[in-house]
């Protein structure tokens, strides 16, 4: 699934430009450069789960203790996550920055990947906003959905719309 | 068996300034004991998610002990979570999980299985050092070490079965509980009131 070329360097300096402590989540296989990528970045911790579901309520206890989590699963994995979203992110007004890989996008709009046809749906029927992000030329989309987070203490999403790049492909 | 009032009162005389992650039965008893309600946080809109909610205290503010009174039915449905526990290997963080083979709340129907053990099932994901205790003496004794030791621990408590007799009814006022004891227990530990309303009960 590659739409765009979006590197992990550029994020991961995105998220240290807004205060980024940890970074909680499951890797898949869009975003396993961007995982490769952040195990090297000694600012940000990465928090590994078990489960998807993990990730909201792990992101809770992190900004109860002053830390700013984001969350980093695949659309397939934020379905799982279902209860969580509800009572532990909108339920209490959680500022959270949730990046959710957009597994199965593409820019021609016809997919037979079903986790890719009901992610933007899914995140309508729970009123969450979000921001689709499918290479570097989109990276200005970032900081308005932590500014997004904050003024409204909602969850906000950015759809990872393409596998994260090598760092050498320009 | 040890019942759940002797459970969190022996608990409560060992926390010191420790935060206290609860769901479930345990939060009502609970609550009837602590001296530190900003320390304090009852997860009752987040089914099975105590133990992800303390660990994530726990990361936060590794200075301070963090205690997650979590039930077996609950630890059930988030059971993946004790690997994560276990990778992240917080030297603060004191898992007990209140084994009464039931699910208290919603009227005490049994478990998938009540034979789990869940102190060994977390040895064996890796936590630092597990107990098992079904009389109050023997806990009694332990609390001292138990909290004197790194962690990630686990200990396992079988309780008397209490099942709830009537219904839970949520209300607006009720699940306003939830994010205004979050935004409590943030301006304790961090000093700055800078969480404002947000979500549909606040």
């Amino acid at each position: 699934m590659i739409n765009g070329i979006l590197h992990p360097s550029k994020v991961i300096a995105q998220l240290i430009q807004h205060g980024v402590t940890h970074y909680v989540g499951l890797p898949d296989s869009e975003t396993s450069n961007m995982y490769n990528a952040l195990m090297a970045e000694e600012s940000i911790t990465v928090v590994p789960v078990a489960r998807e579901g993990e990730a909201i309520p792990i992101a809770v206890g992190l900004h109860v203790a002053g830390k700013r989590p984001v969350v980093s699963i695949q659309n397939a994995g934020l379905y799982e996550a279902g209860d969580a979203l509800r009572g532990l992110a909108i339920g209490i007004g959680l500022p959270l920055v949730m990046f959710i890989g957009y597994r199965g996008h593409n820019r021609k709009g016809d997919t037979p990947d079903s986790a890719a046809v009901f992610l933007e749906p899914y995140l309508h029927m729970w009123r969450v906003e979000y921001f689709v992000v499918e290479g570097d030329e989109d990276l200005d989309r970032i900081p308005l959905a932590f500014d997004r987070a904050t003024k409204t203490n909602m969850p906000v999403a950015v759809a990872i719309g393409t596998e994260y790049a090598p760092e050498d492909i320009e | 068996m040890i019942s759940y009032a002797d459970a969190c009162r022996i608990i409560n005389e060992h926390r010191g300034e420790s935060a206290a992650v609860t769901t479930m039965t345990q939060s009502s008893y609970w609550n009837k004991v602590s001296e530190h309600p900003d320390l304090d946080m009852g997860i009752s809109n987040g089914m099975s998610k105590a133990s992800s909610v303390a660990l994530g205290i726990a990361l936060g503010d590794p200075e301070r002990k963090v205690l997650c009174l979590d039930g077996d039915g609950s630890l059930l449905m988030n059971f993946g979570s004790l690997a994560t526990v276990a990778g992240m290997a917080p030297k603060n963080f004191h898992h007990f999980v209140f084994n009464n083979g039931i699910y208290a709340i919603t009227g005490g129907q049994p478990l998938p299985e009540t034979g789990v053990h869940y102190a060994d099932a977390a040895k064996a994901c890796g936590y630092k050092a597990t107990f098992k205790f079904d009389d109050l003496e023997s806990f009694e004794n332990s609390m001292a070490e138990i909290m004197a030791i790194d962690g990630p621990t686990l200990i396992e408590l079988v309780v008397t079965p209490e099942p709830a007799t009537e219904g839970v009814d949520q209300t607006w006022e009720s699940n306003a509980k939830m994010p205004r004891q979050l935004r409590a227990m943030r301006k304790h530990l961090t000093g700055k009131d800078d969480w404002g309303p947000g979500g549909p009960f606040i």
